[in-house]
């Protein structure tokens, strides 16, 4: 198996899933400021995944490009993390879900922005620029929803205690990244973690939302093991493909 | 049913380059300035419109109040020798 495609292959389903699941807000945010926001997150999420699928596909050299390897796998050739499949929600889900994944994002492409591959290291360069204001802006929801009305800070306290158990994954390690990392191409986990989990109390913390202590964590994702939630997403996402094959818009 | 609260409506200045000023471009609501800018940003700047974004609460605006506008503004059009159109322009001079 070819580790760099795998790579790429999950950051690139990292970005496809969570962009898809935000591109479901489209003409219902809460606000017509907030819609517009959240779209954009979207489709930068979606530009990610487009530059990383086309990648893996040339580094496959099989023929296959970026629109193949978004519409056309089945399930198990996913391998994005749980927790950008996780249902939206209500609105502070939805927004401590991308809080959650936007601070391992971060320091993860501020890694890989020095990656030993220079297409990775460019797509990184681009993407980490994205990342910062995604992160800035679910924070600040983040901290204003915790630290606000009894409602609100009840609401969100929960969307926490429900996604918490799928942030292990973000951080999950095997063979392909050990040996990625030897060669200098991807981050070293351990490290992202330390600075996520720095970012994580101190925004949690500004927000007056506790971290549950509930030990209890999924995995799977890395492997193709997905939450049933995951199905859902690609008949939609793959509907046009399916029924109208090499069809173009 | 919740009282009726509104965030308070902010007005949105943007800056589209180096050396020209902040343009009124529209206005948005938002729950605090920091907020306010950020939807500034998502809602103005979407296609490269700017470089620099203002917003001011529109409270903080004090504005000329139209019924006024007879003599506020009237008796300046009959003053045209206040505009410096009696000087012929150099050549090779532009945006004047």
């Amino acid at each position: 198996m070819n580790s760099l495609f795998e790579y790429l292959i999950r950051l690139g389903d990292d970005s496809l899933i969570l962009g898809h699941r935000m591109s479901e807000w489209c003409g219902h945010g809460p606000i017509l400021e907030e819609d517009i926001a959240m779209t954009n997150i979207s489709l930068d999420l979606i530009g990610q995944a487009t530059n990383l699928l086309k990648y893996a596909g040339e580094v496959e050299g099989k023929g296959r490009d970026e629109d193949e390897l978004a519409f056309l796998r089945f399930d198990r050739d996913y391998k994005n993390v749980l927790l950008v499949e996780q249902p939206n929600g209500d609105f502070g889900m939805t927004m401590m879900r991308q809080f959650l994944f936007d601070a391992y994002r971060k320091p993860l492409f501020e890694a890989l922005v020095n990656s030993s591959d220079e297409q990775l290291s460019a797509i990184a360069v681009k993407s980490l620029k994205e990342t910062k204001y995604h992160l800035k802006h679910s924070a600040e929801w983040v901290i204003r929803l915790g630290d606000g009305t009894e409602e609100s800070k009840l609401r969100v306290q929960e969307s926490l205690d429900t996604l918490w158990r799928y942030t292990d994954e973000l951080f999950f390690t095997d063979d392909i990244e050990k040996e990625l990392l030897e060669n200098g191409m991807s981050a070293d986990l351990e490290e992202i973690k330390v600075a996520w989990m720095e970012t994580v109390n101190q925004v949690l913390s500004e927000a007056t939302l506790n971290i549950p202590d509930h030990g209890w964590q999924h995995d799977g994702g890395r492997r193709g093991m997905h939450s049933e939630h995951l199905g859902y997403i690609l008949a939609e996402l793959q509907y046009m493909q399916r029924a109208y094959p090499g069809m173009e818009w | 049913m919740m009282a009726k609260t509104e965030w308070p409506l902010w007005e949105v200045f943007i800056r589209s380059k180096q050396g020209l000023n902040h343009k009124h471009v529209g206005s948005l609501r938002a729950a605090d300035a920091e907020m306010a800018v950020e939807n500034a940003r998502d809602v103005y700047t979407r296609r490269s419109e700017g470089i620099s974004i203002w917003v001011v609460e529109s409270n903080d605006i004090h504005a000329s109040h139209p019924s006024d506008a007879d003599s506020l503004f009237e008796p300046a059009h009959s003053k045209v020798y206040r505009h410096p159109t009696f000087y012929d322009v150099p050549d090779g001079i532009e945006h004047m």
